[in-house]
This record gives structure tokens, C-alpha cells and sequence, in this order.
């Protein structure tokens, strides 16, 4: 085998914030004081918090200490499934740097902020281009946040045609984050369970809708790495019973320039632009979740919405059956400049290119690591392939063993136990940004670990070695919080 | 395409391995009937040459400073953001990793969130804060329905001089349920009148906003006693963090829940986002709380190290029964946050907030000094409202052609404030700008 990515550097230790610095030191320009002091109440003054006094070296040298004790997309392969983890261009970087974008107040005139307005109707074209879908907001902050959004549209719809829907269908493959939004409408979430072949049948989805129902949340692809074939079945039997079909847009990364989502029966879609459209997870945020929507549901977009009049650019709150606001102002525009410059630095055919070779590195590390780890279903896949433990059974390594100790081989883990209906699942998407040379070190990688777990599993327990800290007491910090120092 | 990189020959090799033969094959599994007919509609592709140009032409119809002096903050405030700051975020160990699942390969992050939630309590004075939030709207909209869980009722009370745009999110939140909303009405002198309080019972929740809308500084401690004698819970918002270097924070006030907006600190206004839902309660509450948060434990060695933590009350475990839907944080704006907080320092952030407030009080004696009336007369801290005589808009367009924003018409959120204009003034603006500003007006 060649060489593996993994190996110890020199890392160094840091403390707290709080252990360090000296009172008096400041890592701050202070402004000069051009006006006299005026007088304030004692009774408002307070004492001030109790923050540490720091150097600008002294935080610098902290941040950058801790920084390396992390691991980005820029250090490896990051296979997280249903996480969309590709390559995040520097230039969108740039794009979203520049002081027009960046120190834009969000209340500024709009004869002000044309050229932001502008950015944002495109992008609103572009992703209704992308999707098929006939109009978009990108109001919504974060996946969840557009999921939210979706469902307060559908219950905004039914609202307006007097009904009151208690429940929606969700698959047992479903993101958590879909009954959680859902109920957030005050829908009861009744599960339908895929089929062998990891798909939803129309006769499942059929036995269970009903007037009662508001609808069905698909995820399409759904997080098996499957496309929902009968989708547009599905959508028929919801739809005539007065439903609307929801789509979980996380994995649109496997279907740009391939699917037609306004013409599969999907009435509302949202997209994850951290994912599909390569703008940064940002260790977990901030991320942006545009929905798109139907032209009967367009009504219903979150305001203002961005309209064009006379070659103008516009906030317009004039839709009076809008669910209403989200976001204080118009959601996370920094993060949709960056999908915008990546959109237009790809143009159409390399999104789908990218999205066929999402498809295409997924299918070959399924084929290559097939019969390594246990494949959950062995049919072909889209951008994402599960796998799981139960080959390892025998020398009673689990899944978490698995990935720690893929940490000491220099990649990050996939998603693991994830979708709950693969017992011990491991959930990888490659994205299309992994060169093959890289899926051949990943897949080499895997082989060894599956190797050790047969000679010697003690390696994979005490998994990962070559880390900062090794595994973590996740029990007792839930048991006994210690949240602030 | 430089992010691609699949040369033809990995192509083919890897085809062959999967067994067929074009990429098209790949899709074999998704109906005709599914299938897309056309190419996609989108402009070609611009090198990162013609890309630089084209946003720059974008970025540069906007009214930004140093060329404009913008004197509004209305929820979005300029502040001098360190470049040590910029160029430590820019590290893509923390800008390109996932939420941190794996606490092994992301103690960077996980260590910088605890140092986030560890300050944002100290300058709030609660006792616990989240790993943060979307926004101060959302987290307000979290707070009230947090405070709905905790209280099992289904009533709430929130200051019409909180954020209008906030209260408008809130709005949408609570649309699908059946919770009442009772607006409090504000006093002459732009406080908030608590006179309604008197006849509601049953409420889950007060929430009140200091520094409010108006800039005024709410007078907390009467509120949250009054609050808390009806047995409900103290909800406190803000849009401006910064005032608690220098005024009594929310949590030595009595709020249960403290909650709002930390673009302050050091996050670029951005058009409005991405920005910081800071949030932070009572230890009581945590396990109702929403969001992610951050706690200290032990490695199998003994060492330090940090987790995600208490998640059971999150939507990955608990799915509908989850106390939110929330599955992200603005991690990247909050290590901007701690970063800022350690930056200034306690002795900093005290000169800091202390600096704005001089700066806004030395603007207001120079509009009354000018003739103009200052509209509410009760303590502010960074922003202030001006009445100007009718017919002020001429001026105010004026003043645009002069790259000069003067304020906030706040006619558009409250109707009866006709020619009244919120101004802002942070450590951004010199004296000069200031006199420039006020020569404009009189002029």
C-alpha cells in the first residue's frame, strides 16, 4: 500500500482565553477620542464584563493554535453523506469580500443597493433555472430554515382554501430536521417506510393519505443515495387528495442539468447552497436555504421579495398572502454571493458535469469497496453509497470503531448511523471535487481498517491515536453539563 | 474547469470499473419521464478574470463607506472590524469544516464555540448561551417559543419598540399556532408602557428590547419584577451588544432568557447577513433550550477536549419531539464574536461602548443646538430619534446626492412618527463627519 495521508505533526498546546493575557493588554486600534465625555447615569453603568485583556498576538497565536486542531475540506476528503462536502473556490471568497457586498447596510435606499439587488434576482433566476421550479426566496438562513419556510407555505396554502390539515407523510429515510419542521407547523409526522429496493412505492404512500393530510416531505435523492422513482406517482396520489409534495433539496448535488424537479410533482423544493452550490459549512454555519416554489404557491413567499420594474431593482412587500418574514432583512446574502459567482465561474454544462461526476465517484468507491464493508442495497447509486458494519460483526467492531480509526488514515469519517434505517450505517459522498488518485487513497484506507478489524480490532477501539485528544467522554458531558468556563 | 478534476482517462478507467459505459448510464435508475430535455439555462461560464469584473461592477453601485457616511444602525451597525480578525476567520481549518460531529478532528472549533458561549454569558450575565443562532429575529422567535414550552401557556407580551422587523419574524413563527401576541405600547418618553401588563394574566412571556428600537435604554430591572410578580418569564432582546460594555447587562436585571443580535461584533453588515443570533439563559432552562451547544469533557486519556453536547434536545435524536428544528449555527459569525470579545477585552470593550455613546451624545447636542427637537427624552446609548420639520424627505434625498445617510425614516414602522428619523453613531464617525452631517441639515 502507498503511503497513507495520516501522521502526526507538531501541534501545540493552548489554553482557555481566559488563562491567558495580562489586564491592561488590548489587541484592539482604538479610534481617537474627538468628543468630551458626557454624563451617564450610575444607575445604568454597569461594571463591564469580565472578558479577558489580550494582545492582538495573543489571539492570533490562540486562534491559529486551534485552528489546527481542526479539519476542513482544504486539508482532505471530507465523505460526509448528504453533507455535499466539495471544494469551496477561493474566489467566491473574494466575490463576497468586496466592500460593496460586505459593508452594505440592509436598509440603505434601494436606488443605493441596486447592484445587491440585481445579484439576488439572478440568483433567484438561476436557481429557478437550475431546478425547474418557477420562482424562488432566498430568505431562509439554513436548510432547516427553508424546510420551515416550505412548510409554513404549504400550511398558508391550505389555510387559504379553509382547511386545517393535522398530519404530513414522512419517510423513514427523512432528515430529522423535516418532522421537527413540520411540527413546528403543528403537523403530526405519520412515517412510511421505503421499500427493498430503498425507494418509496406509490401503494405505501397511497395506503396512508388521506384529506387529512397536508402533504409528503420526499427527499429526492433521498439519503439511501437513491432517486425516488416513483415520484411522480407518488405526487399524483397526494395531489388528488388535496396534498402538496414537499422536496428536501440536500442532495440536489446528484441531479443538476439531469432532473426536472417542476415537472416531477414537487410543488415546494429547498436547496442547501453550503451544499450544492460549494459555499462553505463554516464549521457549521452560516449556511442559506432558498425554497422554490410552484406559480400557485408564489403567493406565499416569505417578503419583501426583490422584483425588477423599469430596469429597477425593488423590495417589494406588496403580497398579501405572504407567510411574512423569516429573516430580520433578506437572509444570508453574503453566502449567496458566493453560490452566485460559483454558478456563473461554472455556467450549465459544468453543473451538470459536476453533478455526473458526483454520481460517477460515488458508484466507484460502492464497486470498489463492495465486499469490504457490507453494502446496504447493491443497486447502483447517485452521489452517495451506504455501507455498514455488519461484516465486522463477528470481531464486534461497530461503525464508530470504523471511522476513528479512518481518522488516523487522514480522512474525516462519513456520516455514520445515519439514515436510521440501515442499522450501523456509513454514509459516504465523495463529491465531485475528489480527484480519483484521492478516492484510490480513501479506498485503500477503508481496505486497511477492514483489515485491522479482522487482525488486530484493539487498533480500531482505541481509535484515533494521531489526533489531538482521543475519543471523548460524550456521556458525562451530557450528564453533567460544564457549558461556560 | 479548474474544480473538476476528472481527466477523460479517469473517466473511462472508472466507467469501466462500475461496468457501463457513458456517464449518462449513471442516471439509469431515474425515469425518462423525470429526465430534464434541454440544456440548463444559464449564462456560460466567466473565467475568474471576467468574474472579478463583473462583481466588482456589482459591488460597486452600493452606498458604502468611506464614501458615503451612513448614520443608520436600526439592527445593523458599522464598527471597526481588525484585519487580525478577517485574516483569522479567512483559515479554512475553521471556514471549510463541517458542524463539528467528530470532536476529534474539529476541537478547534468546538474549543472556540465553548470560548463564544463562555464570553456571551459573561456579557449578557446569564449563566449558559447556545452555540448561537440565524439571526436576533429568529432567536427572539426561539425565546418566545422556548418560554411557550417552558410555561405550558400560550400567551405573550413583547414591547412594540422591539425591533419592528423582529416582531414581524416572530410573527411568522407563531402563525401556525395558536399563541396570542400582545403588543405593549410605548410612553412619550420611549420607553415601554407596561400599563397593559396590569389586565393580561396567563402570560408565558415578557419580552422587551434595551437599547431599544428607539435607542432608549429600557429601565430592565422595574420590568423583570414586574414580570416575574406575574409569575412569568423576563425575555430580553437587543441589537446592539456592544451597550453592555458599559450599561448593566440583562442578566444582573433578572431576564430569564436574553437573546439578540451580535452583527456588533465584528461581522460585516453584509446587506442584512449572514450575522448572529446570540442566546443565552438560566442553567434552569438549558435542557428547553434550542440550538447547539458546546461542553467540556474528557478525552479516554484524561485530557481536555470539547463535544457537542446535550443533544438529545435536538432534531437528529428527538426529531418532531425536538425542542426546534434548528440543525446549524452561525459558528463561523460566533468565532468571529469571541474573537472580537478578545480583541477589545473586558478594559477595551468598556472604552469602546463608552466611545459610542459620547460620540451619539455629542450629535444629539448638536442637532438640539441646531433647533431640532430630540424626540424621547429617556437615555440612549448609540442611536437617537430627531423630529425634523415636515417636508424633511427633500433634505433627506439631498443628503444622498451628498453621500451623506441621514438616518432612518421611521414613518415606514410607525405611521404616527411622521419626519421623525432614528440616527446612529458608532466609533465609524469622526467629529467632522458629524458636523458635516448637521451643516447638511440646517443648510
Amino acid at each position: 500500500m502507498k503511503e497513507s495521508l495520516g501522521t502526526t505533526g507538531l501541534i501545540l498546546n493552548e489554553p482557555m482565553l481566559w488563562e491567558k493575557g495580562k489586564k491592561g493588554r488590548c489587541g484592539f486600534s482604538y479610534p481617537q477620542r474627538d468628543v468630551e465625555s458626557y454624563h451617564l447615569d450610575d444607575e445604568l453603568t454597569g461594571t463591564g464584563p469580565d472578558f479577558p485583556d489580550l494582545s492582538e498576538v495573543d489571539v492570533v497565536r490562540h486562534f491559529t493554535r486551534l485552528s489546527q486542531w481542526n479539519f476542513g475540506v482544504d486539508t482532505g476528503m471530507y465523505p460526509l453523506g448528504s453533507c455535499t462536502m466539495k471544494y469551496n473556490p477561493k474566489t467566491n471568497e473574494r466575490q463576497a469580500r468586496l466592500e460593496g457586498f460586505s459593508g452594505a447596510h440592509p436598509l440603505l435606499p434601494t436606488h443605493l443597493s441596486q447592484g445587491v439587488l440585481k445579484l439576488m434576482f439572478q440568483l433567484e433566476g438561476f436557481l429557478s433555472g437550475i431546478t425547474g421550479m418557477d420562482a424562488v426566496t432566498l430568505q431562509p438562513a439554513a436548510g432547516a430554515h427553508g424546510e420551515l419556510a416550505g412548510m409554513l407555505i404549504i400550511h398558508a396554502f391550505h389555510k387559504s382554501k379553509g382547511l386545517h390539515c393535522s398530519k404530513i407523510i414522512v419517510p423513514d429515510t427523512a432528515h430529522g430536521t423535516n418532522p421537527a419542521s413540520a411540527a413546528l407547523c403543528g403537523y403530526r409526522s405519520v412515517p412510511v417506510k421505503s421499500n427493498e429496493k430503498g425507494v418509496l412505492s406509490a401503494e405505501a404512500v397511497a395506503e396512508i393519505m388521506d384529506e387529512d393530510t397536508a402533504g409528503i416531505m420526499i427527499t429526492n435523492p433521498n439519503t439511501l443515495g437513491f432517486f425516488e422513482e416513483n415520484v411522480k406517482k407518488i405526487a399524483e396520489i397526494v395531489h388528488s387528495k388535496g396534498g402538496l409534495v414537499y422536496c428536501d433539496g440536500a442532495n440536489m448535488n446528484a441531479v443538476m442539468g439531469i432532473v426536472h424537479m417542476g415537472e416531477i410533482g414537487v410543488d415546494v423544493l429547498h436547496l442547501n447552497l453550503h451544499k450544492t452550490f460549494s459555499t462553505p459549512h463554516g464549521g457549521g454555519g452560516p449556511g442559506s436555504g432558498p425554497v422554490c416554489v410552484k406559480k400557485d404557491l408564489e403567493t406565499f413567499l416569505p417578503v419583501p421579495r426583490v422584483v425588477k420594474n423599469n430596469n429597477r431593482y425593488l423590495l417589494s412587500e406588496n403580497f398579501p398572502d405572504s407567510i411574512g418574514k423569516m429573516h430580520a432583512f433578506y437572509g444570508n446574502v453574503g453566502v449567496m454571493i458566493k453560490a452566485y459567482s460559483y454558478i456563473l465561474s461554472m455556467g450549465p454544462d459544468n453543473l451538470k458535469k459536476a453533478s455526473q461526476l458526483a454520481v460517477l465517484n460515488a458508484n466507484y468507491i460502492r464497486k470498489k469497496l463492495q465486499g469490504i464493508f457490507h453494502l446496504a442495497y447493491d443497486r447502483p447509486c447517485m452521489h452517495e453509497c451506504i455501507f455498514s458494519d455488519k461484516l465486522q460483526k463477528a470481531q464486534k467492531i461497530t461503525t464508530l470503531d470504523i471511522v476513528k480509526r479512518l481518522m488516523d488514515y487522514g480522512f474525516h469519517p462519513p456520516t455514520i448511523y445515519f439514515p436510521l434505517v440501515v442499522n450501523g450505517a456509513i454514509m459516504i459522498e465523495p463529491t465531485e471535487t475528489e480527484s480519483k488518485e484521492n478516492l484510490d487513497l480513501f479506498i485503500e484506507a477503508c481496505k486497511a481498517v477492514a483489515n485491522e478489524a479482522q487482525d488486530n480490532p484493539g487498533l480500531l477501539r482505541k481509535a484515533p491515536t494521531r489526533c489531538k485528544v482521543r475519543r471523548l467522554d460524550e456521556t458525562t458531558a451530557a450528564r453533567h453539563p460544564c457549558l461556560t468556563g | 474547469m479548474r474544480y473538476l478534476p476528472h481527466t477523460n482517462e479517469d473517466i473511462s478507467s472508472m466507467l469501466q470499473v462500475i461496468g457501463i459505459d457513458t456517464l449518462d448510464g449513471l442516471f439509469s435508475s431515474i425515469p425518462e419521464d423525470c429526465r430534464r430535455a434541454g440544456d440548463l439555462n444559464l449564462p456560460k461560464p466567466l473565467s475568474e478574470w471576467e468574474l472579478n469584473d463583473h462583481m466588482s461592477k456589482l459591488a460597486g453601485s452600493t452606498a458604502v463607506s468611506p464614501e458615503y457616511k451612513v448614520f443608520m444602525g436600526a439592527g445593523s451597525y458599522e464598527h471597526f472590524i481588525p484585519e487580525s480578525i478577517s485574516y483569522l476567520l479567512s483559515r479554512s481549518e475553521f471556514a471549510t469544516s463541517y458542524t463539528p460531529y467528530q470532536p476529534e478532528m474539529s476541537q478547534g472549533t468546538l474549543q472556540a464555540i465553548y470560548e463564544y458561549q463562555t464570553l456571551t454569558a459573561r456579557l449578557l450575565g446569564m449563566e449558559v448561551a447556545n452555540a448561537s443562532l440565524y439571526d436576533g429575529a429568529s432567536a427572539l422567535a426561539e425565546a418566545l417559543l422556548m418560554a411557550i414550552r417552558i410555561t405550558r401557556r400560550k400567551k405573550i407580551a413583547v414591547s412594540s419598540l422591539i425591533h419592528p422587523l423582529y416582531r414581524r419574524v416572530v410573527q411568522t413563527y407563531l402563525a401556525p399556532t395558536c399563541c396570542q401576541i400582545v403588543e405593549l405600547p410605548y410612553l412619550k418618553n420611549g420607553r415601554t408602557d407596561l400599563i397593559t401588563l396590569d389586565e393580561i394574566d396567563d402570560l408565558a412571556a415578557v419580552a422587551v428590547q434595551s437599547p431599544n428600537f428607539f435607542g432608549c435604554i429600557e429601565n430592565l430591572q422595574a420590568i423583570g419584577k414586574k414580570t416575574h410578580d406575574k409569575d412569568t418569564l423576563f425575555i430580553t432582546s437587543f441589537t446592539e451588544p456592544l451597550a453592555y460594555g458599559l450599561l448593566k447587562n440583562p442578566g444582573s436585571l433578572g431576564a430569564d432568557i436574553a437573546c439578540g443580535e451580535g452583527q456588533s461584533l465584528s461581522i460585516p453588515r453584509s446587506f442584512g447577513g449572514p450575522v448572529l443570533g446570540m442566546f443565552a439563559s438560566k442553567m434552569k432552562y438549558v435542557r428547553n433550550m434550542s440550538g447547539r451547544l458546546v461542553g467540556k469533557t474528557k478525552d479516554m486519556d484524561g485530557k481536555k477536549g470539547f463535544v457537542l453536547t446535550l443533544a438529545t434536545r435536538e432534531q437528529h435524536i428527538r426529531r418532531e419531539k425536538a425542542t426546534s428544528n434548528i440543525c446549524t449555527n452561525s459558528s463561523l459569525c460566533a468565532l468571529a464574536a469571541v474573537m472580537y470579545m478578545a480583541s477589545v477585552g473586558g478594559t477595551g470593550i468598556r472604552e469602546l461602548a463608552r466611545l459610542n455613546y459620547d460620540k451619539s451624545e455629542y450629535l444629539k447636542k448638536e442637532f438640539k443646538k441646531a433647533g431640532f427637537t430630540i424626540s424621547f427624552d429617556s437615555t440612549t446609548f448609540n442611536e437617537f430619534v430627531v423630529k425634523f420639520p415636515a417636508g424633511f424627505e427633500t433634505k433627506y434625498e439631498n443628503l444622498l446626492d451628498k453621500k451623506i445617510v441621514s438616518g432612518l425614516p421611521l414613518a415606514t414602522y410607525y405611521p404616527e412618527l411622521t419626519n421623525q428619523y432614528l440616527f446612529c453613531v458608532t466609533e465609524t464617525k469622526t467629529k467632522e463627519d458629524m458636523d458635516a452631517l448637521i451643516r447638511g441639515v440646517k443648510s
